[in-house]
């Protein structure tokens, strides 16, 4: 990793132990302090406010919820006309900014191909508001919008976005930093429209005690739930972590959002993992 | 008829005055700080108690964008949102009202960005004052309760869709003593939705296509005309409501008017602090009243002339504020007044913007001020 120069100061509000402020120091001391962040309404913003303090020591811009993508475009179209071609544009957004509010702005950013790096912090909720879903939510999970658990299946960010035929996307989790910090280094050293889906454990809006928020990030990824990969220009797929070697139960039963599945809804689970990791596999296969 | 008294927040009398009145289809988006309202309606129907088809899309357009057309679909419609979100459904609140959609939606009044901040401010709301929503500002939890049920009496009988306002924090997160009237009281008051028109096949009726500038003219002047109604509306649907509960708010209500040569003038939490500056002042010799606008659109103008006529000065405390103009009901109220017999001079104060705590000594001290002095036609900020 070499020397880390510390770019998130000491003091935020974050909840202790919170996987997504332990990702923030990491992801921007990785892009260095020649970059500029947005970062729209989520608990990052809590961790870079309040006035008159600044959590992050590069320039932040806080736009609306829903506009993430087109603050970042418009950061960049000005930094290229002052001739700073080569400031880096980062947006640092949660999932419902990203795959609800934002999604519109952010299809039109990849669309467009903008020269910014979008960086989506995955806690899988509505988590400053109080732990509502999104579409981030996985399947039959509680939140405390879906009180008896969601109907519905989490959409798959990476691959919508891999199908905007962006330079990058790719997936990546705290509890695997050398994978992140990889794949922030050579998101990078490209340009276009890069993605980082890094699905970040909520400690309470997911259910577990402070100190698990690295282990269930890494029972994540070991249960094929998160499976680490990239997508180059839509096309080149490349699985960057280990492989499925546990049953989706032993992620499940770590955490109370899922306190109340039974055994049928629990192999349901394992099915959609399963054919998951088929799809994925059927992918990455060199050709 | 026994009625259940309980502890509630703003927000939650609200998420249980739209469960009496019985919604079916309730499309909402989390927000500070309205979320417990979403929060409870989907407790509610998750216990099997509240039987609405909930859907949470992915912004507050969306959300708008689903009221409207479940509303011409024959269904009675809630929503609930602050802020931000009122902001971003500014086209389609707009859309609604074209479309005559009776929906009712709470809206919690707080400062909108940028900057970001979570204070009680009611700019979010004034600032949608031309949408053609009937708008109510309430001052308690138990108004809260009472004027969502209300709300759609008026909203249906006209085909306007109604928004209440409350305050954040003050009303929306205050803890007080609340009656839940009966689901049959409710019902009494309030028939299930039956509109002339909906969207339904077989029916060949159909809504949003292009007219002539003669059909655009007639359907906005039909518009007015419904919104003229409105007044009259409100206050019959609160008098019935009074009468099955016991509880009337009014459109305007009038506290120690009589023979007041000052009268306060505001909305919303600032008209529970005004009520004890009233009181002090009355206490300390000086002819002070309150006059609190509970309905905003359509402004009551002919009672509020009513109620203000003989009244030397009047102080409108605004917790809002349009830049260029100043408070929003100093404008109004200006306007309503104008052209009336030894009209009251009106003085505009700027006080709570953003949030500012304005306590009962703070106003008595306004209102000296104001009354030893010449009404300035620009606002006046006050702390
Ligand atoms: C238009 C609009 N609607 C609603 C909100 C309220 N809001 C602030 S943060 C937030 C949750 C964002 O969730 P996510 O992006 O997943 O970030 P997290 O809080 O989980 O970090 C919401 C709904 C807002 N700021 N703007
Ligand atoms: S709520 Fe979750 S994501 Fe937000 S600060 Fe706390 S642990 Fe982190
Ligand atoms: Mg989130």
């Amino acid at each position: 990793m070499g020397q880390m120069i510390d770019m998130l100061c000491s003091g935020h509000a974050a909840c202790p132990g919170c996987m997504e402020a332990l990702s923030l120091r990491h992801v921007i001391a990785e892009l260095g302090p020649d970059t500029v962040a947005v970062i729209p309404p989520s608990c990052l913003a809590i961790m870079a406010g309040p006035q008159p303090f600044s959590g992050l020591r590069i320039p932040v811009y806080q736009p609306t919820l829903e506009s993430s993508a087109a603050a970042a475009s418009g950061i960049r179209r000005a930094l290229d006309v002052r001739g700073r071609k080569d400031t880096h544009v980062v947006a640092l957004a949660g999932d419902g900014g990203t795959y609800d509010i934002g999604f519109q702005s952010l299809s039109s950013a990849a669309e467009r191909n903008e020269n910014i790096l979008y960086v989506c912090f995955d806690n899988e909720g509505y988590m400053n508001t109080g732990a509502q879903k999104s579409s981030s939510t996985p399947h039959f999970a509680r939140t405390s919008s879906t009180p008896a658990g969601k109907h519905s299946r989490k959409k798959n960010l990476t691959e919508i976005m891999a199908a905007h035929e962006i330079p990058y996307a790719a997936t990546a989790t705290p509890g695997y930093l050398d994978d992140l910090l990889q794949k922030v280094r050579k998101a990078k050293s490209m340009r276009g429209l890069r993605l980082i889906t890094l699905l970040v454990p909520c400690l309470d809006g997911w259910g577990v005690p402070d100190h698990f928020g690295v282990g269930l990030s890494r029972l994540a990824v070991e249960s094929g739930v998160f499976p680490l990969y990239e997508v180059e220009d839509g096309a080149r797929y490349k699985l960057t972590g280990p492989g499925k070697t546990r049953p989706v139960a032993d992620y499940l039963n770590v955490q109370r959002r899922y306190r109340d599945v039974d055994e049928a809804e629990v192999e349901q689970l394992q099915r959609e993992v399963d054919a998951g990791w088929q799809r994925l596999l059927e992918k990455a296969k060199p050709c | 008829m026994s009625t259940k008294r309980v502890l509630l927040t703003g927000n939650h009398a609200a998420a249980w005055g739209a469960r009496l009145a019985r919604p079916k289809v309730v499309p909402v988006y989390p927000i500070t700080p309205q979320t417990p309202v979403l929060e409870l309606l989907t407790e509610f129907q998750a216990a099997g108690e509240f039987d609405a088809e909930i859907l949470t899309p992915e912004s507050e357009h969306s959300v708008m964008a689903a009221c409207i057309p479940a509303s011409l679909t024959g269904v009675r419609v809630f929503t609930a949102t602050a802020s931000q979100g009122l902001m971003l459904m500014h086209e389609v609140l707009h859309y609604a009202v074209g479309a005559r959609a009776p929906i009712v939606m709470v809206n919690v009044n707080r400062t909108i960005g940028s900057p970001w901040a979570f204070w009680p401010d009611q700019t979010d709301s004034v600032a949608q004052r031309d949408t053609g929503w009937i708008q109510y500002y309430v001052e308690n939890a138990q108004e809260a309760l009472d004027t969502v049920i209300q709300a759609y009496r008026v909203a249906e009988g006209v085909s306007i869709p109604a928004m209440i306002n409350l305050d954040a924090f003050y009303v929306s997160h205050a803890l007080e003593p609340v009656a839940i009237p009966e689901q049959e009281l409710v019902d009494a008051y309030l028939p299930p939705y039956r509109p002339a028109h909906f969207l339904e096949p077989g029916r060949n009726e159909s809504w949003g296509n292009v007219v002539t500038q003669e059909m655009y003219y007639r359907h906005r002047r039909d518009i007015g005309a419904a919104m003229d109604r409105v007044p009259a509306l409100a206050v019959e649907a609160d008098r019935d409501w009074e009468l099955a509960t016991g509880r009337g708010w009014g459109a305007i209500e009038r506290y120690r008017c009589e023979g007041a040569e000052i009268v306060i003038v505001t909305m919303g939490s600032m008209c529970g602090t005004a009520r004890d500056a009233v009181d002090a002042l009355r206490e300390a010799g000086v002819a002070a009243g309150l006059v609190k606008v509970r309905l905003f659109r359509p402004l009551p103008s002919a009672a509020l002339r009513k109620a203000l006529a003989g009244a030397r000065d009047v102080l409108v405390l605004d917790r809002n504020f349009s830049p260029g103009v100043g408070g929003v009901l100093h404008q109004e109220l200006r306007a309503a007044l104008y052209g009336m017999k030894s009209a009251p001079q009106v003085h505009g104060y700027l006080a709570g913007v953003g949030g500012v705590n304005v306590p009962p000594d703070r106003i008595v001290h306004f209102a000296r001020e104001a009354r030893a002095s010449d009404a300035e036609p620009e606002p006046v900020w006050v702390k």
